[in-house]
């Protein structure tokens, strides 16, 4: 399975934010983004995740066996800035909701309860989600990736909010998830500590991205 | 889809849903009336099925705004617009659970206010019936208005002034086939089946310019 992205560029406002950003990632491979603050990581991800309309190109992801170049969204979750999650709901309703409705063909997906433990807060999933702190709440929103398999990760400032114990326990999740032949990308200021991953540096309006690989 | 439509229901109930909100705004407009208009109970009784139906079309108005904009502001509408599932489907599930939780208790209320302005049992059923028929097209057309205004932080007077020219089919035919049903020459049924095929039309129409809203919100 392979998600490639081919001369990507994206508009905010009336300025190019990035141009011909052209980058492959192989399954059980990691990319980082990183970048200043208004270099476009965001941006490039809404763009993956098929929220934002490309200026040019196109994102497509190949499966063997499966029909080439399908619409790269359907096979992504996305953790943006936001946890879409509801405060009024409990966080077992939340999570149970959010696989109900994402789907989970294959049940490689892990129940409410084991996702919840996954992350280090089994024991809270009662309470409503308002009454979470800020990264209790980001540590819930990251228990939604597992509920329902998705091969493709988009984080964006994943760690935002979150103690140094959390951040290896997501490093953790996110290596077995690689290990099982997913794939990350991921925008962040924090090194994940992931030994493998490739680096993708975003410069902003410059109109040149700089690729180390 | 079912799990969305029973999140969304059980939203609509809980704190800050705003389900009893329509309700109880329906209620205080219906029941200052009679205070206004004096204790003419003729006149009251005449003007019944009308008064029911603005103060129902203007209490469905209320909690439109807030149909995808929560949705927005946390994050969950955009993890909707990236699903393989047709956001139409998506957004047709969305106003039926808004209807289930703002427009039925609506209608449910509407028999107690018609006591209010002293409506005879028939005006009653009549007023009843519309409102049941007519309320979803209500939800339909919001939903078009809210999905233009999600990305406005105060949409809800705009979405209110957006929908009102569209709903005034709808209020039009609803009063005429409850007036139909009291008052002997003319015949309720034509209005009322045109009613239907409004709210109909709309089942299809809303969804659809809602959810290419949706998509377009975020360029």
């Amino acid at each position: 399975m392979r998600l490639s992205a081919e001369h990507l560029s994206a508009r905010r406002g009336e300025d190019l934010l990035f141009a011909d950003l052209s980058f492959t990632i192989e399954a059980g491979k990691a990319l980082v983004v990183t970048g200043r603050n208004g270099s476009g990581k965001s941006t490039l991800l809404r763009v993956v995740a098929g929220l934002l309309r490309p200026e040019t190109g196109r994102v497509s992801l190949d499966k063997p066996g499966g029909e080439a170049g399908m619409r790269a969204a359907e096979a992504c979750h996305y953790l943006g800035h936001r946890n879409a999650m509801k405060p009024e709901l409990s966080v077992r309703e939340n999570l149970v909701f959010w696989q109900r409705f994402l789907g989970d063909a294959g049940g490689r997906g892990l129940s409410a309860l084991d996702a919840a433990e996954a992350v280090g807060l089994g024991d809270i999933v009662h309470l409503p989600f308002g009454y979470l702190s800020a990264g209790q709440q980001r540590r819930m929103a990251f228990a939604k990736l597992m509920v329902s398999h998705r091969p493709v990760w988009l984080l964006d400032e994943p760690t935002a909010a979150l103690d140094r114990s959390a951040e290896g326990v997501f490093t953790g999740l996110i290596r077995q998830h690689l290990a099982l032949g997913g794939m990350v990308m991921a925008a962040t200021h924090q090194p994940l500590g992931l030994e493998t991953a490739e680096e993708l540096k975003m410069t902003g309006f410059a109109g040149a991205v700089e690729a180390m690989w | 889809m079912i799990a969305l439509l029973s999140r969304d229901l059980k939203l609509s109930v809980r704190a800050g849903g705003g389900a009893l909100i329509g309700v109880l705004f329906f209620t205080a407009v219906v029941a200052v009336i009679p205070f206004g208009v004096g204790p003419d109970l003729n006149l009251l009784a005449r003007i019944g099925p009308a008064i029911v139906w603005i103060g129902a079309l203007l209490s469905s108005l209320l909690g439109l705004d807030r149909m995808f904009q929560t949705d927005r502001e946390d994050g969950s509408l955009d993890l909707m617009l990236m699903q393989e599932h047709p956001l139409v489907l998506t957004v047709l599930i969305k106003c039926l659970a808004h209807w289930l939780g703002h427009g039925l208790p609506l209608v449910i209320a509407s028999p107690l206010l018609g006591l209010f302005m002293n409506m005879d049992e028939v005006a009653i059923g009549a007023t009843m019936a519309t409102l049941l028929v007519g309320t979803p097209a209500l939800t339909f057309i919001g939903a078009v208005g809210a999905a233009v205004a999600v990305a406005l932080p105060r949409g809800g007077l705009l979405v209110s002034i957006l929908v009102l020219p569209l709903a005034i089919p709808v209020l039009i035919f609803g009063v005429s086939a409850a007036y139909a049903a009291v008052e002997e020459p003319a015949p309720f049924l034509p209005p009322f089946l045109i009613l239907i095929a409004i709210t109909m039309f709309f089942a299809v129409l809303g969804p659809l310019g809602a959810a290419l809203a949706l998509r377009n919100a975020d360029d």
